[in-house]
C-alpha cells in the first residue's frame, strides 16, 4: 500500500478567499489545457472539405464587404492607406477580441454538462478558448501579412516600422480584455441570463465604437471635444497601434496603451474575483 | 488505518422552483444580511427533503452529514431516489460546494459521475481517450503509458480511429469506463455508471474496481441502485434517507434496512393497499400467518410448520369455477425465490358458488425452508380468462433463526437463502 501523501491534503469549505487562484493547480492541468485547445481546433472543421481554409475565407469576405460599403459607398477616409489593408488589419484584431469575448462569455452555460460531472480548475476552459483563438488569429494575421507584402511591393504608401515589435503586447491586451469581459459576463449570466442578450448585439455595436471602419483621426476631427468617448474604449489604442506599427498611419500613444493595460488589469482582477465566487456553486443555478 | 475522507456537519441546501425575479429578491435580501454581517436568513428555513410534502422554497438536500472513510475501503452509498446520494457525490468531487460544513480529503479525488464526460462526438476514440483522461485529472504521460491497456480493456481496438459519434452506445460506454478505470487517484468516486453495458462488461468493471481498492489500497465510494453490485463490491455501506444518514455499517444489514425503507407500505393491511391491478371481481382482504396451533404469528421461525391464511372478498357475484391463487416470495432484489399456487400444488383450481361473498384459503407448508432474513411476497388471483387481483409487495415476512436441521446450526443467509433437507453419511 502506498504511503498517504500529505501534500494532497485538501479541505472543502463553503467559503473561499476572494483572489484565491490556485496557480499550482492550473499548472497541474496544463495537459488538459493543451487538449482542449487541440479539441477546439480539430473539431471545428471536421467533416468539411475546405478545412482550415475557412479561417481565411471569413476575413477576406468581411474585408471585401467593408471595402465596398464603407470604402466605396460611404467613402469613409482611411488615412491614405489602401482600403483593403486598413480594414483587414482592424478586422483581424477585432475578430480575435470578439471571439475571445463571445466564446468565454457563455463558457459556464455551454459547458455545464462537463462542469456538473467532474472537477477541474474552471479557469482552464476560458484560457483554452483564448489560446485556441490565438491560433486562429495567427493564421489570419499571416494572411494579413501576405496582403501587406503584396501591397508593399506594388508601390502603395505603407510604412511598416520597428513598432511591429509591440505586437505581443497588443495580443496580450486583446486577449486580456476579451477574457476579462468574457468571464465577467459568463459569471454574471449563470443565474440571470439577461446579460447574454446584451452581449449578442453589444459586441457588434462595440465594433463601431472602435476605429475599425474609420480612422481615429476622423473621429477626433468630427467629434471634437467628445473624442474622449472613442479614446475611453480600451480597444481603440490597440487597433490604432496595430495600424501604426504595420501600415505607418495611426495614433500610436504609449499613454493610451498604458490606459488600456490598466483597464485590462482591473477588469481581470474584478472578473477573477467574481469568477472565483461563482464557480463554487454555479452548478446549482446555471 | 487513517481516514481518507472525512465529512463534518456537511449540509447542502437547494432552492426549489424557477429562477426568476423573485429569486433576485431573495438574493438581494441575502446580500443585505451579508453586508450587515448577519447570517444568511434562508439557511434557517430549509426543510427536510421530502418530495411529496408541500412547503417552502428551500430544502436541505443533505443535512448534517458526518462520516469517515478509511484507506482501502469500498463504501457503498444507497438510498431512494432523491435521498441525496448524487448531491453527496457532487460535493465530494468538488463540482459544487457544501452550504455548511467541511469535507477533508487526503488524496487526489477522481470522480466518475458519468461515463464519457467531455467526450467530443467529432473526435476519434484515440483523441477522446486523451481528452477524457485529462478531464478526469490524468497527465498526458500517464495516459500514454496506459493507452494500450485502456484500448484493450475497452475492446474497441478496431474503432479507435473512428469518431465516437459512430460508436454504438455500448462501445461508447466501454471506452469511457476503460479510461476511468485506469485512473490512479487515491480516492475514486463512482456513480451509477455500471447500469449500462452488457453483463460481461459489468462483471469486468466490478472486478476492476475491486482490484483497484484491494490490490492498490485505494478508496472507492460507489453509488448504485443495483444491490447485487453493492453487495459484491462493498463491505460497508451508507444509507441515506431524506438527506440524512440513516445508518452506516455492514453492507448486508444496510441493504436490508434500505429495503425495509423501500417498503413504507409493508405494514399496511392488505385491504388498504391501493396499488393493485386486476379487474377487482375478487380481491384479497387479509393475510395471516398461523402456527401449528393455529395461533397468529408475526414472524416465522425457519423450519416451523406454517399456514398462510388468505381472506378474499367477492365483489362481483358469479359462479367462479377455476380460481387460481398464488403467493410469490421474492428476495431483496425482487427476484423470485419460490412460487406457491393452488393450481400447481393441488393440480386443480378452487370453485365457489354465486352466493359466496367472502372466503378464505389456506396454504400450508410443513417446514418453512427459508433462512433468516426479510422476504416480500406478491399475491395473485385469477381464473382462466381474467386477472382478478394482483398485489406486488403485498407485505413483508420476517424469518427468524430456528432449528431447521435439528442440529442447532444454520448456514449463513448469504451462503444459503434456502434450507434444503439433506443428510450426510461417511462411507469407508
Amino acid at each position: 500500500m502506498k504511503e498517504i501523501n500529505k501534500t494532497f491534503f485538501e479541505e472543502i469549505t463553503p467559503k473561499k478567499h476572494l483572489l484565491d487562484v490556485n496557480l499550482k493547480e492550473l499548472w497541474n492541468y496544463k495537459d488538459l489545457l493543451f487538449l482542449f485547445v487541440r479539441r477546439d481546433f480539430v473539431s471545428v472543421y471536421k467533416q468539411t472539405i475546405l478545412g482550415p481554409i475557412w479561417f481565411f475565407i471569413q476575413p477576406i469576405f468581411t474585408t471585401i464587404i467593408f471595402t465596398v460599403i464603407f470604402g466605396k459607398l460611404a467613402e469613409i477616409p482611411t488615412d491614405g492607406l489602401p482600403q483593403v489593408l486598413f480594414y483587414m488589419s482592424g478586422i483581424t484584431c477585432w475578430n480575435y477580441f470578439s471571439e475571445c469575448l463571445n466564446k468565454t462569455s457563455n463558457v459556464f452555460i455551454l459547458n455545464a454538462p462537463i462542469f456538473g460531472k467532474v472537477y477541474f480548475p474552471r479557469l482552464i476552459l476560458p484560457i483554452s478558448i483564448i489560446i485556441s483563438n490565438l491560433f486562429k488569429f495567427g493564421i489570419q494575421f499571416l494572411l494579413f501579412i501576405a496582403f501587406l507584402i503584396y501591397f508593399y511591393y506594388n508601390g502603395f504608401t505603407i510604412q511598416p516600422s520597428i513598432y511591429m515589435l509591440v505586437l505581443p503586447l497588443l495580443i496580450l491586451l486583446m486577449a486580456g480584455l476579451g477574457l476579462g469581459f468574457g468571464i465577467l459576463i459568463s459569471s454574471l449570466t449563470t443565474k440571470y441570463r439577461d446579460l447574454q442578450f446584451l452581449v449578442l448585439f453589444g459586441v457588434q455595436l462595440f465594433m463601431y465604437a472602435t476605429p475599425i471602419v474609420y480612422p481615429l483621426s476622423l473621429a477626433k476631427e468630427k467629434l471634437g471635444e467628445y473624442s474622449w468617448i472613442a479614446l475611453a474604449n480600451p480597444m481603440t489604442s490597440v487597433i490604432e497601434a496595430m495600424k501604426f506599427a504595420f501600415l505607418g498611419q495611426g495614433d500610436f500613444n504609449w499613454m493610451y496603451l498604458g490606459y488600456s493595460f490598466g483597464v485590462m488589469i482591473i477588469l481581470l482582477a474584478i472578473s477573477t474575483i467574481i469568477f472565483n465566487k461563482v464557480e463554487q456553486t454555479f452548478m446549482d443555478t446555471v | 488505518m487513517s481516514w481518507m475522507i472525512k465529512l463534518e456537519d456537511v449540509s447542502k441546501m437547494y432552492r426549489l422552483g424557477l429562477i426568476s425575479s423573485a429569486t433576485l429578491q431573495d438574493d438581494l435580501k441575502r446580500i443585505w444580511y451579508n453586508l450587515r454581517g448577519k447570517e444568511d436568513p434562508f439557511l434557517k428555513i430549509g426543510e427536510e427533503n421530502k418530495r411529496d410534502t408541500d412547503g417552502g422554497n428551500y430544502v436541505w438536500a443533505l443535512k448534517d452529514i458526518n462520516f469517515e472513510v478509511n484507506q482501502g475501503d469500498i463504501l457503498g452509498i444507497i438510498g431512494k431516489n432523491g435521498a441525496g446520494k448524487s448531491t453527496l457525490l457532487k460535493l465530494l468531487s468538488k463540482v459544487t460546494k457544501p452550504t455548511t460544513g467541511t469535507i477533508k480529503t487526503r488524496g487526489r479525488i477522481a470522480s466518475l459521475l458519468e461515463v464519457g464526460t467531455g467526450f467530443h462526438p467529432e473526435l476519434t476514440g484515440r483523441e477522446n481517450i486523451f481528452l477524457n483522461g485529462a478531464i478526469l485529472g490524468m497527465k498526458k504521460r500517464e495516459i500514454k503509458s496506459k493507452f494500450d491497456e485502456i484500448v484493450d480493456f475497452s475492446g474497441c481496438e478496431r474503432y479507435i480511429d473512428t469518431p465516437v459519434k459512430r460508436y454504438s452506445s455500448g462501445m461508447y460506454v466501454r471506452l469511457a469506463f476503460a479510461v476511468a478505470a485506469h485512473l490512479e487517484p487515491e480516492i475514486l468516486v463512482v456513480d451509477e455508471v455500471l447500469a449500462v453495458g452488457d453483463a460481461e462488461f459489468q462483471k469486468k468493471a466490478i472486478g476492476k474496481m475491486k482490484n483497484v481498492s484491494q490490490g492498490q489500497g485505494r478508496t472507492v465510494l460507489f453509488v448504485s441502485h443495483n444491490m447485487t453490485s453493492i453487495m459484491e463490491l462493498c463491505d460497508k455501506s451508507l444509507l441515506l434517507n431524506n438527506g440524512k444518514i440513516q445508518n452506516l455499517g455492514e453492507t448486508h444489514e444496510i441493504i436490508n434496512e434500505y429495503l425495509s425503507l423501500n417498503r413504507a407500505e409493508k405494514n399496511t393491511p392488505i385491504n388498504e393497499i391501493k396499488n393493485r391491478s386486476g379487474n377487482g371481481y375478487i380481491t384479497f382482504d387479509s393475510m395471516e400467518m398461523l402456527n401449528e396451533n393455529n395461533k397468529n404469528i408475526s414472524s416465522i421461525i425457519c423450519g416451523q410448520k406454517i399456514k398462510f391464511k388468505l381472506g378474499l372478498i367477492v365483489n362481483k357475484n358469479l359462479d367462479y369455477k377455476k380460481i387460481h391463487i398464488s403467493i410469490k416470495f421474492v428476495d431483496n432484489k425482487d427476484s423470485s425465490i419460490f412460487h406457491l399456487s393452488n393450481s400447481v400444488s393441488n393440480g386443480k383450481e378452487f370453485k365457489i358458488m354465486k352466493e359466496t361473498s367472502s372466503f378464505s384459503v389456506i396454504c400450508e407448508i410443513d417446514r418453512f425452508p427459508l433462512n433468516i432474513g426479510n422476504y416480500n411476497y406478491h399475491l395473485f388471483c385469477s381464473d382462466l380468462e381474467n386477472i382478478f387481483d394482483e398485489i406486488n409487495f403485498a407485505g413483508e415476512i420476517k424469518v427468524e433463526s430456528g432449528n431447521f436441521f435439528n442440529s442447532g446450526n444454520l448456514p449463513s443467509s448469504k451462503l444459503s437463502p434456502y434450507l434444503i433437507d439433506n443428510k450426510w453419511y461417511i462411507l469407508n
